[in-house]
């Protein structure tokens, strides 16, 4: 089948998609876009978040077809050219990656709660990110990244 | 993952005929589940519908109580919800992540699949996925098994939240299929094991659910929903239990409890309403519940706990419902 949805702001369209794929599979490798991980493709661990139609979802658990006509963003199109993201510059300042692969999914899960909250407390950082495992961090340097980030965009 | 075919149904009418024409085809909504079902091989479906198009989507407050479109999203924020139903709102909120809350609907929740290991892992037999095959789990690791309702053939346990939540409010779903519509209560909805594990609830072949409707009663608004797990987040219940209480100068003039985790279905604790209606709510009472709820449990080598922690949770429940 053709897909037509719009990535990052491009329409975008591809040939030749299984239904049975998923659409962390047609981002990957199908339109270039390794920056939403595969780890255990199940939903649990969030590492394939993006944003379809403007919330978070793991991408997954999303059928390709399902994505027909929609918005998705990924984190690559979180950046503005070089300039990254806040909450990107915040994960890098603040020690908040290790080995990298949850980062991708707690940035965009991150950026959706910040949104959504300025300020939030941590119990909300802790409840926005619950679907986003870190199995190196230990999770303290990604809830500094996220106080830094809400920081500067309260005050910006 | 064997071929099939994918198509979005744009009526009610013509998702009901496109599924019952065909044997091999299935529903597909928020596909948090069904999409993991088919990559993993529990299903092998010639053809997904996709209902995701269809105006299913509303919760709406009217004279009979709340209606939930069977495609509503993240129910549990919604402020009449919150406010009238929060034994459901709570529920909602325990489910899964944020990522998978905001693409899942109550339809497919109430009929997702068994999180039984055995299930799960296709590589093991299993009388609900392959009828005949036998049940791993009976002889394997249980755990996290049935300590109610189970059989010979399967003693999975039923994940869903919210279908204990529904259970304790006499809810209801209406479906449309192909013989027409029908009401069924959620907690009817579901068949025991028996003999035939695989047949796992009452709908026939292609009757879709449309709507849960939660009738107005007098304890809806006083319940709450405790939910018991190896960690915080994702995880699904060892044990749940959804309260509902109606408590008139200090006597329980009528209640609801409802047990997650330990039973092929919402397992209503019947026993366990029957010590608190028409005495004193008080510690006494929820204790006497705490062992009412146990009735007739059997435990498997690895659940024993659970009959206690089944105890221990109605008490607490009952508990921390009292203040509100």
């Amino acid at each position: 089948m053709r897909l037509r949805c719009e990535v990052n702001g491009e329409s975008r369209e591809v040939d030749d998609v299984w239904p049975g794929e998923s659409l962390l599979y047609v981002l990957r490798e199908r339109m270039g876009l390794p920056g939403s991980k595969n780890a255990c493709e199940q939903g649990e661990c969030g590492s394939c978040t993006v944003y379809l139609d403007g919330v978070p979802v793991c991408s997954c658990l999303v059928a390709a077809g399902q994505a027909e006509g929609h918005e998705v963003t990924t984190v690559e199109g979180l950046a503005e050219g070089e300039q990254l993201d806040p909450v990107q510059q915040a994960f890098v300042e603040k020690g908040a990656v290790q080995c990298g692969f949850c980062t991708p999914g707690l940035i965009v899960a991150t950026h959706d709660l910040l949104e959504r909250r300025e300020r939030p407390s941590d119990p909300e950082i802790r409840e926005a990110l619950a679907g986003n495992l870190c199995r190196c961090t230990g999770y303290e340097k990604i809830l500094d990244a996220v106080r830094l980030a809400a920081d500067r965009k309260a005050v910006s | 993952m064997k071929p099939f075919a994918y198509t979005r149904a744009h009526t009610v009418w013509d998702a009901v005929a496109a599924v019952s024409a065909e044997p091999g085809a299935r529903y597909l909504a928020g596909g948090t589940e069904m999409v993991n079902l088919v990559r993993e091989g529990q299903e092998s479906p010639d053809r997904l519908v996709d209902i995701g198009d269809l105006p299913l989507t509303e919760v709406r407050v009217h004279g009979r109580g709340v209606r939930i479109g069977a495609l509503a999203k993240r129910v549990h924020e919604h402020p009449e919800v919150r406010r009238r139903l929060p034994v459901l709102a709570e529920a909602g909120l325990s489910a899964a992540s944020p990522q998978v809350r905001n693409v899942a609907t109550p339809g497919g929740n109430l009929l997702q699949r068994t999180r039984c290991h055995y299930f799960r892992d296709v590589r093991f037999p299993c009388n609900r996925r392959e009828p005949g095959t036998g049940c791993a789990a009976l002889r394997g690791v249980n755990r996290n098994n049935a300590i109610f309702g189970g059989s010979e053939h399967c003693v999975a346990v039923h994940p869903s939240d919210i279908a204990v939540a529904l259970t304790a409010l006499d809810a209801v779903v209406h479906t449309h299929g192909p013989a027409g519509e029908r009401v069924i209560p959620v907690e009817e909805l579901y068949r025991l094991p028996g003999d035939e594990p695989n047949r796992e609830t009452v709908l026939d072949h292609g009757e879709l659910i449309v709507a849960i409707d939660v009738p107005p009663t007098p304890f809806a608004a006083r319940s709450h929903y405790l939910k018991l797990r190896d960690r915080a987040s994702f995880a699904f219940a060892l044990v749940s239990v959804a309260v509902a209480l109606d408590v008139r100068a200090g006597v329980t003039h009528d209640v609801r409890i409802a047990l997650g985790g330990v039973a092929p279905r919402p397992w209503r604790a019947r026993a366990a309403e029957d010590a608190l209606r028409g005495r004193r709510f008080d510690d006494d009472a929820r204790a006497a519940a705490g062992e009412a709820a146990t009735t007739g449990a059997k435990p498997l080598p690895h659940n024993e706990f659970k009959v206690e922690l089944v105890r221990r949770a109605v008490v607490r429940a009952l508990s921390e419902v009292e203040g509100r």
